[in-house]
C-alpha cells in the first residue's frame, strides 16, 4: 500500500489535486490497489481497466497542470456495466453481453471522459438492470461492504458496493425502478436520479425505455452535484432526452431551508416498514424541521397500485428492447445451432438468466392480443393516475420525503425464491419512474446497524433544490460520513 | 352466375430521402452488403433511434397530394417479430396515429370515365434488411443465410387504400396513378426493380348484393404486369374453390412472376401476433398547420395538373398527355425533347418506338439510353425532311446502342434522305429505262390498275438510292414521268 492517505470525497480530491498534495495517477493507483486487494470480498467490478485508468490519470495530470481543469478532473469513478464504453466490455451482468465489446461509447460516458474523470471500470449489476439485491448478475452477486452477507441492492448493487468498499470515488448507475436509490440507501450512499429526459439514454443498455435514467451514486449531495454537472446533457441522439440548459448544481446547495414545506406521504409509513427504518426517517424530518422546513402530510392515493402497474409496463418495455439479442448479430450464440428457429431459442435460452427470462415472457404477455387493454392500457391508465398524484402534491408541497426502501440490507437468497417480496423493494421508488420525476436517497441513520435510507423525491427538474436540501442536513448530520468497519480499517 | 371481385391495396413506397429514417446512414441502393449500417441499424445495444425530418416531410407531401387530412400528433408503434433481417425484433411503424388521413385519388378508366380510390390511410415506418439466402460466401453459402442491413431503416410510407377498386385493370391503374403521384412529388424515385414500390394486393370475390368474401392477400409485387396476371389468377382461383363447393381461407400468399404461381406463406391461425404497443423511444410528432401550408405551397405539380397542361400547351390529346405525364421522369424528358422540336412527333416517337423498345429489353424508363436532347435531334432531322421514318428508325437503333450525336450518325451511315429534285429525276429516269417491259405493261393497263403498278417502280427507285431518296418526292416525279409516256 501507498503511504498516501486520501480523502473520499470529489470535493475533498479535487482540492488534493490542485493543492499538489497528490497526483491523479497515484490516486487511480490507490484505488487500482485497493480493488485488486478488497474487492473479491465485494465482487462490485466486472472488469478494471488498469492501463486505461493509468492513462487518463497521467492525462489528467497533465491538464490539471495546465489548470482551469474541470473539477473531475483526474477523479477515479466507474461505471455501471450498461453503459457502452468504446473497446471495453458492457456485459449488462449478462452471459448474452460477456462477449459483447460496444465500438461506441454512452453519451454520459464521453461526458465524464470530456470532463477528465479517470474510469477505473465496469460495475457488477443485475442483469440487464433486472432486480433488488445484484443476485441476477452472470457474474454472481456483489456483496453489502456493511455486511458482505448481505445484499448491496439492485439492480445497481456494484455502483453502490464500490463507493461504500472505496473502491471507487463515486459511480454511475441506472434507475428504472429504483435501481439507484435501494443501493445507495442500502449501502449507506447518496443516490440521486434525475428527471426523466435530463441525462442522455445513448449507449445506456435499454431495460425499460421509458423509465430508465441514468444517475449517480456518491458519498455526499455535494458529490452528486459534481457528478450530476456532467452527467447532465441534452443528447440529440437520445430523442426523450430534453432540451433544456444543465444548471451548475453546486451553486445552490448552500441555500437555507425556511420554509421548505416538505410532503409526508401516509401512505410511505403504512404496514410493511420495518419499525427501525420508520424512526431513522422520522428522525430526519425532525431534523428538517430543526432547519426551518415543515412537515405536510399528503396523500398519494395510487400508490398501492405503482408496483402492479410497473411489472406490466417495464416487462412490456423489456420484452421488445431485449429481442435483439437474438444470437444473429453479437453477443451469445448457441453452439452449432441447426437451423433458424433453434439458434434463436437456444441463444436466447441459455443467453439469458432466470429473471430476464421472466420478464420477458411476463411483458409479452401483457401485449398479446386479447390482453393489451386488460394489462398494458390499465398500466399506462394507472401510470397517468400516479403521475397525477404527484403532481397534486407538488401544488402543495416542494419536495415529498419518506423512506427509500421498507426495509434495511437483507441477506443474500433471502428473497430470491419470492419475486413478489423482492418487487416489493421498490414499493416506495416505483412511482418515481412511473411519473419521470427526480427521486434521490441519503443516508438517515441504521437500523441493526444496516444503513437506512431517507427517500426525497423533487418537482421536474428541481434537482438543484433537492440537492441543496440533502446537502444541508449532511451539513448537520454525519450519517454519510459512516463508514464500514472493515472498509473504515 | 356472375361474380364481383372486391380489391384494396396496400402499397410500401421507399421515400427517397438521403438517409434513413432512424438514423444517418445512407439509403442509397446497391451498396457493398451491410456498408450503409450504422450501429442504430443494426440494433446495437443502447442506440436510440433519431427521426428524419424529410421523411416526414415527404409523407405530408403525399398526404396533401391526395387530399388527406395530416395527422397533427404522429407517432410511433412496435411491431414485434424474430426474423434475422429485422434487427431489433420489432419494426418502427405506425398504427393508432398515422401520419396521413382518409384521402382520395382519382384513375382513369380504359371507357374514359373516371373513379375515387378512397385512402383509408398512409403511415410512416421502416423497411427492413435483406436476407441473402443464395450463395455470398464466394459462392459458397455452407448452409447459411446471408443478412444485408443496408435496407434496413429506409423510410416508408405503407399506403393503405379502401377496398374500392372491382377488377384487375383497376388495380393497376390504381397502382400506376400511386407511382405516378409519388414519383411526380420526388418522394420516391419509383424504381420498382429494385423494390422502391412494393404492392400487396387484397382480393376477395362475392355474388352481387353478397356481404364481402374472405380475402388473401398476395404481398410483394413489384410490377404492374406481375399484378395484373396475379390478380386475374388469384380472383379464378377463388371463384374455383367456391364454385367446387370449398370455402377461400383467409392467408397471405405469394406470387411468383416468373412461374405464374402463387403460392400460401401462412394462414390467418398461423400469424403472428404483433403485440404492437407505442414506441418509448419516440416522442409523438406535433406537426403544426405552418409547417403544412408551407409545404402545399411548394407542392410541385401532380400528374393531373401536368395532364391538362400538356393538351393545352403541347396540343397533345387527353390519352397522350395521361400517358406522358403520369411519371415525373417520363413527363420532365418529354419536356425538354420537345422544347427544340414538334411536341407530338416526340410524344409519338417516346409511345411508339421508345417504348416499344423499352418493353422488349424489359428496361426502365430511367434506363432508357437515348437522352432527350438526343431524341429531339432525331425528331428534328425527320421534321426538316432529312430523314425518313425508316432512316429514322435506324438512327434511332443506332443511338440506342451507344452512339451519341444524330448529325453525325446520319453522315456515318449515309442515312441523308435525298431530296434534290435533279438527283431524283435521274434514278427516275435510270430505273424507267432499265425496266421496258414494265413501263410497256403500265402504258397498256387500265387507268384503274395504273396506281398499284407504280409500286414497282417506286421500290425499284427506293433500292437504287438505298433507301434514301425522299418518298414524296420519288412518288411526284415518277407520276409525272410515267405519265409522260401515255
Amino acid at each position: 500500500m501507498h503511504t498516501k492517505t486520501f480523502p473520499n470525497t470529489i470535493a475533498e480530491l479535487a482540492a488534493g489535486l490542485r493543492a499538489g498534495e497528490f497526483t491523479s495517477v497515484e490516486l487511480t493507483q490507490h484505488y487500482l490497489d485497493r480493488i485488486q486487494q478488497l474487492d473479491s470480498q465485494y465482487n462490485s467490478f466486472i472488469t478494471v481497466t488498469p492501463e486505461l485508468a493509468l492513462q487518463q490519470a497521467a492525462a489528467a495530470d497533465t491538464r490539471l497542470a495546465a489548470g482551469d481543469a474541470p473539477l473531475l478532473c483526474g477523479i477515479p469513478i466507474a461505471h455501471k456495466d450498461l453503459f457502452c464504453t468504446a473497446g471495453i466490455k458492457t456485459s449488462c451482468g449478462s452471459k448474452m453481453l460477456d462477449n459483447f465489446v460496444p465500438p461506441y461509447s454512452a453519451t454520459i460516458v464521453e461526458n465524464y471522459q470530456r470532463d477528465g474523470a479517470v474510469m477505473l471500470g465496469k460495475l457488477n449489476m443485475d442483469e440487464f438492470a433486472m432486480g433488488s439485491s445484484n443476485e441476477n448478475s452472470f457474474y454472481g452477486p456483489a456483496k453489502n461492504p456493511w455486511d458482505t452477507e448481505r445484499v448491496p441492492g439492485g439492480s445497481s448493487g456494484g455502483s453502490a458496493a464500490a463507493v461504500a468498499a472505496q473502491l471507487a470515488v463515486a459511480t454511475t448507475a441506472s434507475d428504472t425502478g429504483g435501481s439507484i436509490r435501494q443501493p445507495a440507501s442500502l449501502c449507506g450512499l447518496t443516490g440521486i436520479k434525475p428527471t426523466y429526459g435530463r441525462a442522455s439514454r445513448y449507449g445506456m443498455v435499454a431495460f425499460a425505455s421509458s423509465l430508465d435514467q441514468a444517475g449517480v451514486i456518491t458519498r455526499s449531495a455535494e458529490d452528486a452535484a459534481i457528478m450530476l454537472n456532467t452527467l447532465a446533457s441534452y443528447d440529440p441522439k437520445d430523442s426523450t432526452s430534453i432540451d433544456r440548459e444543465v444548471p451548475d448544481y453546486t451553486t445552490d446547495l448552500g441555500d437555507d431551508l425556511n420554509g421548505l414545506k416538505i410532503g409526508v406521504p401516509k401512505e410511505y409509513f403504512e404496514a410493511g416498514l420495518d419499525a427501525d427504518t420508520e424512526k431513522a426517517v422520522r428522525n430526519a424530518l425532525a431534523e428538517y424541521e430543526k432547519l426551518g422546513a415543515e412537515l405536510v402530510e399528503i396523500t398519494l392515493p395510487h400508490t398501492h397500485l405503482a408496483v402492479p402497474a410497473y411489472y406490466v409496463i417495464a416487462p412490456a418495455e423489456a420484452s421488445a428492447n431485449l429481442s435483439r439479442f437474438d444470437g444473429v448479430r453479437y453477443g451469445y450464440r448457441c453452439e452449432d445451432p441447426q437451423d433458424l428457429m433453434d439458434l434463436y431459442t437456444r441463444s436466447r435460452a441459455e443467453g439469458f438468466g432466470q429473471e430476464v427470462k421472466q420478464r420477458i415472457m411476463v411483458g409479452a404477455y401483457a401485449l398479446s392480443a386479447g390482453y393489451y387493454d386488460a394489462y398494458y392500457k390499465k398500466a399506462q391508465q394507472v401510470r397517468r393516475l400516479i403521475k397525477k398524484d404527484f403532481v397534486d402534491a407538488f401544488e402543495k408541497v416542494d419536495v415529498i420525503m419518506g423512506p427509500t426502501c421498507p426495509n434495511p440490507a437483507f441477506k443474500l437468497g433471502e428473497k430470491t425464491a419470492d419475486p413478489v417480496a423482492m418487487y416489493l423493494e421498490d414499493i416506495y421508488t416505483i412511482s418515481t419512474n412511473l411519473a419521470g420525476l427526480p427521486g434521490m436517497s441519503i443516508p438517515a441513520g441504521f437500523s441493526s446497524g444496516l444503513p437506512v435510507g431517507l427517500q426525497i423525491t423533487g418537482n421536474y427538474f428541481d434537482e438543484a433544490h433537492m440537492l441543496n436540501i440533502a446537502h444541508r442536513f449532511q451539513q448537520v448530520t454525519d450519517w454519510h460520513k459512516q463508514m464500514p468497519a472493515e472498509v473504515q480499517s | 352466375m356472375s361474380w364481383e371481385t372486391v380489391i384494396g391495396l396496400e402499397v410500401h413506397v421507399q421515400l427517397a430521402t438521403q438517409s434513413k429514417i432512424f438514423s444517418g446512414s445512407s439509403t442509397a441502393f446497391g451498396a457493398e452488403p451491410n456498408t450503409q449500417a450504422s450501429a442504430v441499424d443494426l440494433a446495437m445495444p443502447g442506440t436510440l433511434p433519431v427521426p428524419n425530418e424529410a421523411a416526414f416531410k415527404y409523407a405530408v407531401m403525399f398526404g396533401l397530394a391526395i387530399d388527406a387530412e395530416i395527422g397533427k400528433e404522429s407517432a410511433f408503434e412496435r411491431k414485434n417479430y424474430f426474423y434475422p433481417d429485422l434487427p431489433k425484433g420489432y419494426q418502427t411503424t405506425q398504427l393508432e396515429k398515422p401520419i396521413v388521413g382518409p384521402g382520395r385519388v382519382e384513375i382513369a378508366l380504359d371507357d374514359g370515365s373516371t373513379k375515387d380510390v378512397r385512402i383509408h390511410h398512409a403511415h410512416l415506418e421502416e423497411d427492413a434488411g435483406k436476407s441473402l439466402h443464395e450463395a455470398f460466401f464466394g459462392g459458397e453459402s455452407h448452409g447459411m443465410s446471408g443478412i444485408d442491413l443496408n435496407r434496413a431503416g429506409t423510410p416508408l410510407i405503407e399506403v393503405v387504400t379502401e377496398p374500392d377498386m372491382s377488377n384487375a385493370a383497376e388495380a393497376v391503374a390504381m397502382a400506376k396513378k400511386l407511382h405516378s403521384i409519388v414519383t411526380s412529388l420526388g418522394i420516391c424515385d419509383g424504381n420498382m426493380s429494385q423494390g422502391s414500390m412494393r404492392f400487396d394486393v387484397n382480393i376477395s370475390v362475392r355474388r352481387p348484393g353478397e356481404p364481402l368474401g374472405t380475402r388473401t392477400e398476395t404481398k410483394n409485387l413489384n410490377s404492374f404486369k406481375f399484378m395484373e396476371e396475379c390478380i386475374a389468377r388469384e380472383v379464378q382461383r377463388q371463384i374455383d374453390v367456391i364454385e367446387d363447393g370449398g370455402q377461400v381461407v383467409q392467408e397471405t400468399r405469394l406470387y411468383d412472376g416468373a412461374s405464374k404461381v402463387s403460392r400460401s406463406m401462412r394462414s390467418k391461425e398461423e400469424a403472428n401476433d404483433y403485440r404492437y404497443f407505442p414506441c418509448p423511444d419516440l416522442l409523438p410528432v406535433v406537426i403544426e398547420d405552418d409547417y403544412i401550408e408551407a409545404l402545399r405551397k411548394t407542392l410541385p405539380e401532380l400528374p393531373d395538373a401536368r395532364s391538362t397542361r400538356f393538351q393545352s400547351d403541347y396540343g397533345l390529346s387527353a390519352y397522350d398527355a395521361n400517358l406522358l405525364s403520369a411519371d415525373a421522369t417520363t413527363a420532365s424528358y418529354f419536356e425538354s425533347a420537345a422544347q427544340q422540336s414538334d411536341a407530338k412527333l416526340v410524344a409519338n416517337w417516346m409511345m411508339g418506338e421508345l417504348a416499344a423498345r423499352l418493353n422488349a429489353e424489359e428496361k426502365e424508363f430511367a434506363d432508357n439510353p437515348i437522352a432527350a436532347e438526343q431524341l429531339s435531334a432525331l425528331v428534328a432531322r425527320i421534321s426538316d425532311g432529312t430523314l425518313s421514318n425508316k432512316m429514322a428508325r435506324q438512327v434511332f437503333d443506332h443511338l440506342w446502342t451507344g452512339e451519341s450525336d444524330v448529325d453525325a450518325i446520319i453522315d456515318k451511315h449515309g442515312l441523308k434522305q435525298v431530296s434534290d429534285s435533279g438527283a431524283i429525276e435521274a434514278l427516275v429516269d435510270e430505273v424507267i429505262a432499265n425496266s421496258p417491259q414494265q413501263v410497256d405493261n403500265y402504258v397498256k393497263a387500265d387507268e384503274a390498275k395504273r396506281p398499284k403498278m407504280m409500286g414497282y417502280f417506286v421500290g425499284q427507285i427506293m433500292k437504287a438510292s438505298k433507301g434514301q431518296a425522299n418518298p414524296q418526292q420519288v412518288n411526284a416525279v415518277l407520276a409525272e414521268k410515267l405519265a409522260g409516256l401515255l
